[in-house]
């Protein structure tokens, strides 16, 4: 395997990683400081990837229809958030898994009735198109390139407000005392919707930067959510520094062992053998690593509560 | 010289900054009942989640039996004959009376991994949870589900079912807690009887109760086992009075 | 939430009355169809009576044990992935598949249980379903089974040698008396000790450790059963279906199964098998009736889990009780 190839696999882990970590960011506070278990988090990021992509066409410019889209992704989290989740906080978990499988239902076919089955495609922003010379012989596009950094400064911004906000501290104090935040005078429900309201907003974002790289489908959603949950597993519930680390761990690990998996079985056995054997187990390693991190650690890397 | 039954040695606890049990030593012999009392806060509840194997320790040692159980879970400790009660009721409220207590015995006489028989009609074990339930005077609400029961009935279920498990040592926390006046009474007079024949580590708020029904007393405070004797000994202890703001209590 | 459903089944036996009624309408059902000269209803039926095995064998963990498993469709895929690759390789009797079929489940229940069951609450409902997505993942790269797009059935498993499955009506009965079996079995064990333990842990685990049991090993040994009987339901699925691909295993098929057991209330086994035939009569009945039948059902799951009075069963809640 060449140096090139390697860094290129790299960047496309990071790329996972980081878009990971904008959805499960959100998803992890949820489950943390509600204990509510969101299964309609992936459409969310269904939803914020088709609002970009009507509002680009409607704008005739990227940028607009990304500024149009947070804020209306943020409504859209809100609305759902009244209509539905505020009434299914506390309850069993099981009432919680039924309502938001019932939403993927209805959202995944809702944006069939309103856009269509085929894919939608959104035009990437001039000063983004093409690619660049990362190293010698090897281009990046700069849209890709642009999509880490982004993630990246997501991912500190959001460090900072966790940390060093006065909402951040309730945040933090929610999803470990929430009885105690309650008995402090805090209005829990409106901290609730924040938190709820601001991670659809981050999961939408994360729809809104793939379109110009993904089709924007019915469904898109629904295996981002699995991996989701991986990476809130390993990171811990409630924990933003654990969902970082973890998105990075299984985006990485998702697309080297895909790269290079066959490759490095044909070390120890024929090269039929490995291309089959990598190819089935390649997909598998993220849940190998969940398994093992359950195993050695059963609350997660960064466990959150006591 | 015959050794205690329980023997606690330097049993302590964190939570965080927190010292909860401070290197707690006491011993309990064969059908002593042991009081542990001591103002709120004092970390009683703790010293007998350690005790049961509810909560791990962070040093220290517990010997029941001749037997390091420290590092034994709480299901493995009742099965040495070590069994505990709740302060807050802790039962099964689905099942009724009689299946509560039933499950007990079923834990302890047999296998429960049988998969056919019907567990409803084994006389074995009905027979028996009955005449527990008979000792407690509970029988009458043998096929009453456990959820509708009163506040009482429940304190004297959860003590069925601890005595169902048939233990050598039972830890009580609060048994008499929430209970009217006649309530406790029944129940006092039902562990002075219990005494003959199972050791008893008894958590308290109720005065009259311990010295009535202690042969030993120890006294917690701040998670320091400030002093350690007979009722009429504590009852006098400088130390203790003095734990007690206001030493009516223990008049 | 269950209500003394276990209480119930361990103290009286006229509950029972509506599984009586249940099966009694499933032996029944083929004289209609046969009248109708209906292939298509005996087909759905036996798709509805496998789904129906399914969602009961979840029954005993989500009804019985509260465990709220996301992953359960794995083991209709491991069912039926033994019955294409068994087939393959010339082993097309179900006396030999469905053993072997248990023995995979069994190992992965065994396996998945042990790491899933140590954690607790949201935890072991998200690595239920990712260990699901895992299987999902492997039967996808299986090239030699068509891969994503999976394999059509050469032809129906025999059984004891006999070509029985090879006829409509010979399925249909057999799936039904695979269904009928495997309720008895759970009625049993349900009213067993291990029911009344695995229905004690559901409502209070601390009490079940205080008298001297670990709530862990029950809870694993109800996962490897329900996935056993799930895999079963797999095979039968395989031959109704006549074809085997990764869509037996999706996440969302697993969903579909809590909802059954959810909507037929749980804990009383019958309930499950019922609330899978209505879930699938729905999934039939509503693209009829519009094309985003999809977003009604949606919009009825969210409802039903908002109203808490809403589940089938209320229906017949005075029934046997």
């Amino acid at each position: 395997m060449s140096v090139s190839l390697l860094v290129v696999q790299i960047l496309n882990g990071l790329q996972l990683g980081v878009l990971l970590f904008l959805i499960a960011a959100g998803l992890t506070l949820v489950f943390g400081v509600m204990d509510f278990i969101n299964l309609a988090h992936g459409v969310q990021y269904m939803v914020g990837a088709y609002l970009a992509a009507m509002f680009v066409t409607w704008t005739g410019s990227y940028w607009l229809g990304l500024t149009l889209t947070l804020p209306v992704a943020l409504a859209f989290g809100l609305l759902l958030e009244v209509l539905i989740f505020r009434r299914l906080y506390g309850r069993d978990h099981l009432d919680q898994m039924l309502a938001t499988f019932g939403l993927i239902l209805f959202l995944n076919q809702a944006v069939r009735f309103l856009w269509g089955s085929e894919p939608l495609g959104v035009a990437m922003p001039d000063i983004l198109s093409g690619s660049i010379q990362v190293m010698d012989g090897l281009r990046y596009p700069v849209y890709r390139l642009a999509l880490i950094v982004a993630g990246l400064v997501i991912a500190l911004g959001l460090h900072l407000a966790i940390n060093h906000t006065r909402i951040g501290m309730l945040i933090r104090a929610g999803s470990t005392h929430s009885d105690m935040v309650a008995a402090l005078g805090v209005n829990i429900r409106r901290l609730f919707m924040v938190v709820f309201g601001f991670g659809a907003m981050l999961a939408g974002l994360a729809g809104a930067l793939v379109a110009p790289i993904l089709s924007v489908e019915p469904g898109m959603g629904d295996n981002l959510l699995i991996l989701t949950f991986v990476v809130i597993v390993i990171g811990g519930i409630g924990s933003i520094r654990g969902a970082f680390i973890a998105a990075l761990m299984v985006g990485l690990l998702d697309t080297l062992g895909r790269a290079f998996g066959p490759q490095l079985l044909r070390l120890a056995m024929s090269a039929a053998a490995a291309n089959q054997t990598g190819r089935s187990l390649a997909p598998m390693l993220i849940y190998i690593l969940m398994a093992v991190v359950l195993f050695v650690r059963p609350t997660g890397l960064f466990p959150v509560k006591k | 010289m015959i050794a205690p039954l329980l023997s606690v040695e330097g049993l302590t606890k964190r939570f965080g900054a927190l010292l909860v049990s401070d290197s707690v030593t006491f011993a309990v012999e064969e059908r002593e009942l042991h009081a542990l009392i001591g103002p709120n806060g004092a970390g009683k509840t703790t010293l007998i989640n350690q005790l049961s194997g509810t909560l791990p320790s962070d040093a220290g040692r517990i010997l029941f039996a001749d037997e390091d159980i420290s590092h034994l879970p709480l299901e493995a400790r009742v099965r040495r004959g070590l069994a505990r009660s709740f302060q807050i009721t802790s039962i099964l409220p689905d099942y009724t009376v009689l299946e509560n207590v039933a499950l007990a015995i079923q834990a302890r006489s047999g296998s429960s991994f049988r998969f056919f028989g019907r567990v409803g009609q084994e006389r074995a074990l009905n027979d028996e949870a009955t005449a527990v339930l008979t000792r407690v005077g509970l029988v009458g609400r043998s096929t009453a589900r456990a959820g509708t029961l009163s506040h009482g009935e429940k304190r004297l279920l959860e003590l069925a079912i601890a005595l169902a498990c048939r233990p050598r040592l039972l830890l009580l926390d609060e048994p008499f807690a929430g209970l009217g006046q006649e309530e406790s009474q029944a129940s006092i007079a039902l562990l002075k009887e219990l005494k003959s024949d199972v050791a008893i580590v008894l958590v308290e708020h109720d005065m009259d109760a311990v010295f009535s029904l202690a042969d030993r007393v120890s006294v917690l405070v701040n998670g320091r086992i400030i002093a350690s004797g007979t009722p009429d000994t504590i009852r006098v202890d400088p130390l203790v009075r003095n734990a007690y703001l206001g030493d009516e209590e223990l008049a | 939430m269950t209500g003394g459903t276990a209480a119930a089944a361990n103290s009286s036996r006229a509950w029972r009355h509506p599984a009586v009624w249940l099966f009694a309408a499933f032996l029944a059902l083929p004289i209609p169809a046969h009248f109708g000269a209906n292939a298509y209803i005996l087909s759905f039926a036996t798709h509805a009576v496998a789904l129906g095995l399914a969602a009961l064998s979840l029954d005993l963990m989500l009804g019985i044990g509260a465990l709220a498993s996301f992953g359960h469709a794995a083991y209709l895929g491991i069912g039926a992935y033994s019955v294409a690759i068994l087939s393959d390789m010339g082993h097309d009797d179900l006396l030999v598949q469905i053993p072997v079929a248990i023995a995979v489940a069994s190992v992965f229940a065994g396996i998945t249980g042990f790491v899933s069951l140590r954690a607790s609450g949201v935890y072991y409902i998200m690595s239920t379903l990712a260990f699901g997505q895992m299987l999902y993942f492997l039967a996808q790269s299986l090239s030699a089974y068509g891969g994503d797009d999976g394999v059509t059935l050469a032809a129906r498993s025999r059984l004891a040698g006999s070509h029985l499955l090879a006829s409509d009506l010979g399925l249909y009965y057999v799936t039904l008396a695979a269904l009928i079996a495997a309720y008895v079995l759970l009625d049993r064990i349900v009213g067993s000790r291990f029911g009344r333990v695995l229905g004690a842990v559901r409502q209070n685990p601390m009490r079940v450790r205080a008298v001297g049991l670990d709530p862990f090993r029950y809870r694993l040994l109800a996962s490897i059963l329900a996935g056993s009987l799930c895999a079963v339901a797999g095979v039968l699925l395989a031959n109704q279906s006549e074809f085997v691909s990764p869509a037996f295993m999706t996440w969302q098929r697993s969903g579909e199964l809590l909802v059954m057991v959810v909507l037929g209330g749980m804990g009383r086994l019958w309930g499950a098998v019922l609330g899978a035939i209505c879930f699938l009569t729905l999934e039939e009945v509503l693209p009829g009736l519009t094309d985003n039948w999809k977003m009604v059902l949606g919009a009825l799951l969210i409802l039903a889990a908002l109203g808490r009075g809403s589940r089938l069963s209320q229906l017949f809640k005075g029934v046997g009780r």
